[in-house]
C-alpha cells in the first residue's frame, strides 16, 4: 500500500501545481489566450519539457518495456530513434512557422491557420472533427492506463474503475484550472520526474539483478538471443515506423503547444535537445524489458506490460517502487494536454468560429472551454470502463491516431510552404485518410477470423507468483493488455504469406505460435517473436513453448489481389508494409495532384502567407 | 550550403536503417547489444544534426518576428 500512498500524494502535488497556476493566471487577462496558450509566455525549458512531456505517454515506460520484452532491443530502433530524428525535424520544419503565424495572425489553433490559408471555414472544420475524433482514443489512454497502473501499484486495493476515476478527477481538475499554464508546468514537473525514472531504475535493477553484463550474457547464450538482435523484424515494417512519428506536430496538442513559446528561438533547445530526452527515458525502458525476459520469464503479452512495475516491486523497496510509480504515473497521465486541446479544438474551431464568441463574449469563450473539459474527462472515463476489456490502449492510439494524423502531415507542409497548394488538394487528403482509417478497420474486422491466432500458454502469474508494486499479487490489465506480442514475420524479415484466403485455413492456426492478438496495432504491430525460430518471446515468452513448429504467418485476406492485403495476428499490412506508408504517400500524392488540377489560392491569401 | 544540409539529413535518415546490424547480437562493452548501441549513438548523432540546422539553416524572419513581438 505504500507505494499506492506515494502515488497519491503525486497526484496531489499535480493538483496543487494547477490550482497555483490557476491564481497565477486570475491575475492576468482571463481571455481565450490566457487559457488556452497561456499567453503565449512560456519559457525556454518549461517549453522543451511539457513539449517532450506531452508527447511522453504510457507507451513510453510501460509499452516500451513491455514490447521490448517479446520484441527485443530492435522496439528503441523502430520507435524511439526514429521519433528522435524526425519529431525535431518537424518541429523545427512545421512547429516553428505555426508558432510565427500564430502570434502574427492571433491562431490558437492549427485548424485557425489552415482555415485562413485555404480560405474555406468547411474545409477547416471538416479538419477539426476529423482530428479531434482522432485525439479522442488518445485520451482515453491516459484513464485506463492510469486505473491499470493505480489498480497494479496498490496490488489490486485499488479497483480499475476507482483508479481511472481518481486519475480522471485529478486531471480534469487541473486542466480545468490551470488552462495551458496549469498544463505546461505539470507536464515539465512530469517530465523531470519521469527523466529520474528512467535512471534510477536502471541503477536500482541494475544493482540487483547481480549486473547487466552476467544477465546479458545469459540471454545471448539462451534461446533468447533474438532479443538482442532485429531478425525476427521485417524490414517492411521497420521501414514503416519512419512515417509514425510525422504525426507528433500534427496532433493537435502538439501543434497547439507549439503557440505557446514565448520566443520562436525556444524551439533551438527543443529541437536539439529532444532526441537524448528520449534516450533518456526510452532506452532504459527498452533495455529493462529485455533484461526482464531473463529475470521475470514466461509473462504473456499482456502481463508484459507490467514487467517495469514487476521488476521495480521485486528489487526495490516498497518506497523506492512507490515514487518511480509516480513516475510511472507521469508517463500515463500525458493525456492532460490532450484534453486541453481537445476542449481548444471544440471552443475556438468550432464554438467561437460559428458565433459563440461573438454571442457570449470572450468570457464565455473560456468557460465553454471549462465545460468541453469536464465533458470530455466524463465521456473518457465512461468509455475506459466499457472497452476495459475489449480494446487495448496502443490499438485505440495507433490504429486509430497515429496513423491518420501522420497521413495529415502533407497537408500542413503544403499549406506552410506551397504557394500553388489548393483547399481541394487539402481536401481530398483528408478524405484519403478518413478512408484509409475506415479501410484499415474494415479489413481489420472482416480478417479476424483469418488471423492467425496465439497458442494458449501457462499463465505467468501461475508461473512465477508475479507479485505487483508493492507486493500484491499480479493484476491483470485490461486496457494496457497485449499490446505488443503478435508476430507476423519470418526470420530474416519476409512476412510469410499463406494464402488460403479467408478460409480459417488448420494450417495457419496450427502454426500460428505467437504472442496474444491483444490488439497491437498498426504503429505498434510486433512483428517478430515466435516466428521461427526457438521459443520467443511471441511463442510462449521468454522461456515458454514454442519454436518448433512454423511461426505464425500473414495470411491473404483476398487470395486473388495476391500479397496486397495480408493480415497477421494483429492487423493488416499492405505488401507487408504497416498502412501509415501508403497512407502518408497517398495523402500526399492527392494533396499534389489535386491542387495541380484546381484553382490557386487568391493573391491576397498567397500574400498573407508567403510574403517575407 | 542548402543542398548540403538536405544531403545531410537525408544520410541521417538513410542510416536510421542499420541492416548490417540486424542479426548481430554480439555486446558492446559486455552488456550493450551492438543494435542497441548503434542506436543510442544514431540518437546522439539525431541531436547534432539538428544543432547544425539550428545553426546554418535557421529561418532568419522568424527571429524578425520575436523581434518585433518583444
Amino acid at each position: 500500500m505504500i507505494p499506492a500512498i506515494i502515488v497519491f500524494a503525486y497526484l496531489a502535488v499535480v493538483l496543487y501545481i494547477g490550482i497555483f497556476a490557476f491564481r497565477k493566471g486570475s491575475t492576468g487577462s482571463g481571455s481565450g489566450e490566457d487559457f488556452f496558450v497561456a499567453s503565449r509566455k512560456l519559457g525556454p525549458m518549461v517549453f522543451l519539457l511539457s513539449i517532450f512531456g506531452t508527447n511522453m505517454t504510457a507507451v513510453a515506460i510501460l509499452g516500451s518495456s513491455g514490447f521490448a520484452y517479446q520484441r527485443g532491443i530492435g522496439v528503441y530502433a523502430l520507435m524511439a530513434s526514429s521519433s528522435g530524428i524526425v519529431i525535431p525535424l518537424t518541429l523545427w520544419l512545421i512547429g516553428t512557422r505555426l508558432w510565427s503565424l500564430g502570434k502574427k495572425h492571433g491562431h490558437i489553433t492549427q485548424v485557425q491557420f489552415l482555415r485562413d490559408r485555404w480560405e474555406s471555414g468547411g474545409i477547416g472544420t471538416f479538419i477539426a472533427i476529423v482530428t479531434a475524433l482522432m485525439l479522442v482514443p488518445y485520451i482515453i489512454i491516459g484513464v485506463m492506463g492510469g486505473g491499470s497502473t493505480l489498480e497494479t501499484i496498490s496490488g489490486g486495493l485499488v479497483p480499475y474503475a476507482v483508479g481511472g476515476a481518481i486519475v480522471a478527477i485529478t486531471v480534469v481538475a487541473y486542466v480545468f484550472f490551470g488552462g495551458m499554464r496549469g498544463t505546461a508546468w505539470v507536464n515539465t514537473f512530469q517530465t523531470v520526474l519521469f527523466l529520474a525514472f528512467g535512471v534510477t531504475a536502471f541503477t536500482l535493477i541494475a544493482k540487483s539483478v547481480g549486473g547487466f553484463p552476467a544477465t546479458m550474457q545469459a540471454i545471448s547464450e539462451g534461446p533468447q538471443s533474438f532479443l538482442l538482435t532485429r531478425e525476427r523484424m521485417p524490414a517492411e515494417e521497420f521501414f514503416s515506423y519512419m512515417f509514425i512519428p510525422l504525426s507528433a506536430v500534427m496532433f493537435p496538442h502538439i501543434a497547439i503547444m507549439c503557440m505557446t513559446a514565448e520566443k520562436v528561438t525556444h524551439f533551438k533547445r527543443t529541437v536539439v535537445l529532444y532526441p537524448i530526452c528520449i534516450l533518456l527515458i526510452w532506452l532504459p525502458s527498452v533495455y529493462l524489458g529485455v533484461v526482464a525476459s531473463k529475470v521475470i520469464p514466461g509473462l504473456s503479452p499482456s502481463e508484459a506490460n507490467d514487467v517495469i512495475i514487476r521488476l521495480l516491486s521485486q528489487n526495490t523497496s516498497p518506497i523506492l517502487a512507490g515514487v518511480l510509480g509516480a513516475g510511472i504515473m507521469a508517463c500515463v497521465m500525458a493525456s492532460d494536454s490532450q484534453i486541453l486541446a481537445l476542449s481548444t479544438v471544440f471552443t475556438e474551431d468550432l464554438f467561437a468560429y460559428y458565433g459563440g464568441r461573438k454571442k457570449f463574449g470572450p468570457k464565455a469563450e473560456v468557460w465553454a472551454g471549462r465545460t468541453f473539459i469536464v465533458l470530455i474527462g466524463l465521456v473518457s472515463y465512461v468509455i475506459a470502463l466499457a472497452l476495459k476489456e475489449k480494446a487495448n490502449i496502443f490499438e485505440l492510439a495507433i490504429r486509430f491516431a497515429f496513423s491518420g494524423f501522420a497521413a495529415l502531415a502533407p497537408v500542413m507542409l503544403a499549406a506552410l510552404f506551397w504557394k500553388r497548394s489548393t483547399k481541394w488538394g487539402a481536401l481530398a487528403a483528408t478524405l484519403w485518410v478518413v478512408g484509409c482509417v475506415f479501410a484499415n478497420w474494415h479489413l481489420t474486422n472482416i480478417s479476424d477470423a483469418i488471423a492467425p491466432k496465439p497458442p494458449k500458454r501457462p499463465a505467468a502469474s501461475a508461473m512465477r507468483g508475479g507479485p505487483a508494486a508493492g507486493g500484491g499479487p499480479a493484476v491483470q490489465r485490461g486496457p494496457q493488455a497485449g499490446a505488443p506480442g503478435a508476430p507476423d514475420a519470418q526470420p530474416g524479415g519476409t512476412p510469410q504469406v499463406t494464402g488460403d484466403g479467408p478460409t480459417p485455413a488448420p494450417s495457419v492456426l496450427e502454426t500460428a505460435q505467437g504472442g496474444a492478438p491483444g490488439g497491437a496495432p498498426e504503429g505498434m504491430r510486433p512483428a517478430g517473436p515466435g516466428a521461427g525460430g526457438p521459443g520467443g518471446p511471441g511463442a510462449g515468452g521468454p522461456g515458454g513453448p514454442g519454436g518448433k513448429k512454423k511461426p505464425p504467418t500473414q495470411v491473404r485476406i483476398f487470395p486473388q489481389l495476391g500479397d496486397m492485403f495480408l493480415r497477421g495476428p494483429v492487423n493488416v499490412t499492405i505488401f507487408g508494409f504497416l498502412p501509415v506508408f501508403p497512407m502518408v504517400v497517398g495523402s500526399a500524392l492527392l494533396m499534389l495532384l489535386v491542387s495541380l488540377i484546381t484553382p490557386p489560392p487568391s493573391k491576397a491569401t498567397i500574400d498573407k502567407y508567403f510574403s517575407k | 550550403m542548402k543542398i548540403g544540409l538536405a544531403l545531410l539529413v537525408a544520410a541521417v535518415l538513410v542510416l536510421h536503417h542499420d541492416i548490417w546490424n540486424w542479426k548481430d547480437a554480439s555486446l558492446v562493452f559486455g552488456f550493450l547489444p551492438v543494435g542497441l548501441a548503434y542506436h543510442v549513438g544514431y540518437s546522439l548523432l539525431a541531436s547534432g544534426t539538428m544543432a547544425i540546422l539550428v545553426k546554418y539553416a535557421w529561418p532568419k524572419n522568424l527571429d524578425d518576428d520575436d523581434e518585433v513581438a518583444a
